[in-house]
């Protein structure tokens, strides 16, 4: 079960730069500490994050474990036209996870 | 262990705690390395890059870090990645972003995990091949990593 928060304006006027948030529910585990039976806590990190206007790419980031647990990124783009902004998180142990909002260019 | 003296004890047992310490740290070398694997044997610039980082942090769990880049942000000339190092995290990579035009504006913020105070790298490359740095000092009072509080 995974829970997501976006953050982004409902309509944006054509060549608008406007700034998109996403929040997703995720440990974040590093992989560098001791749990508390002594041993390590094997990682289990979101390694990447994209977004794609209306099916074309138009940010990518790769985490490291050194992003805080519950992964926000703020980020900006263009307002290009109407459509869906998907935004997609893969990591370890098969994590996937895919969230899209509508929005519209007038 | 008869020759064991008192000296070559004490002597053993700093040895044994300090070492693993010491690896399972990142350097300012370790960082150097890394920021030139991006980097590779272009110049590193200041300036055109603001790196906004409080510089005093309570919790190292979750700092607040935005990155900007002075960019027109067009086809001719945009920013293509922001990279972010550390030097004292378990690993010196943060992250590292990809950009392009339809950004429209070269700024991301997120939330990240400082394991001790230290100083942060922001690496910015251009879409003409150049690289842009800002760094800052920050001051951890509370570590993150430490332990596993659940």
């Amino acid at each position: 079960m995974t829970n997501v928060l976006i953050n982004a304006p409902k309509t944006a006027k054509k060549g608008e730069v406007i700034e998109l948030k996403a929040l997703i529910m995720h440990t974040m585990e590093t992989g560098f500490r001791p749990g508390t039976n002594g041993r390590i806590i094997p990682r289990n990190i979101i390694e990447r994050f994209t977004a794609s206007w209306h099916g074309s790419e138009i940010f990518r980031m790769d985490f490291s474990p050194a992003i805080s647990a519950n992964p926000f990124v703020s980020f900006f783009a263009v307002a290009s036209e109407s459509g869906k902004i998907t935004f997609r998180w893969t990591g370890d142990e098969g994590f996937a996870a895919e969230e899209s909002v509508a929005i519209d260019v007038a | 262990m008869a020759g064991t003296t008192r000296r070559t004890f004490i002597a053993g047992t700093v040895l044994v705690s300090v070492l693993p310490l010491a690896s399972a740290r990142a350097t300012p070398e370790a960082m150097a390395a890394a920021i030139k694997e991006v980097v590779g044997d272009n110049a590193i610039r200041e300036g055109r890059v603001t790196l906004d980082v409080p510089p005093l942090i309570e919790n190292g769990n979750a700092v607040p870090l935005t990155v900007s880049v002075e960019s027109p942000m067009s086809e001719a000339d945009y920013v293509k990645a922001i990279h972010v190092f550390n030097e004292k995290n378990p690993q010196p990579h943060v992250f590292d972003a990809r950009l392009s035009p339809k950004n429209g504006k070269a700024m991301i913020a997120t939330r990240i995990k400082l394991g001790d105070s230290q100083k942060i790298v922001a690496i910015a490359e251009t879409s003409k091949g150049e690289f842009f740095s800002a760094s800052a000092d920050v001051i951890v009072t509370l570590a993150a990593c430490l332990e596993d509080l659940t």
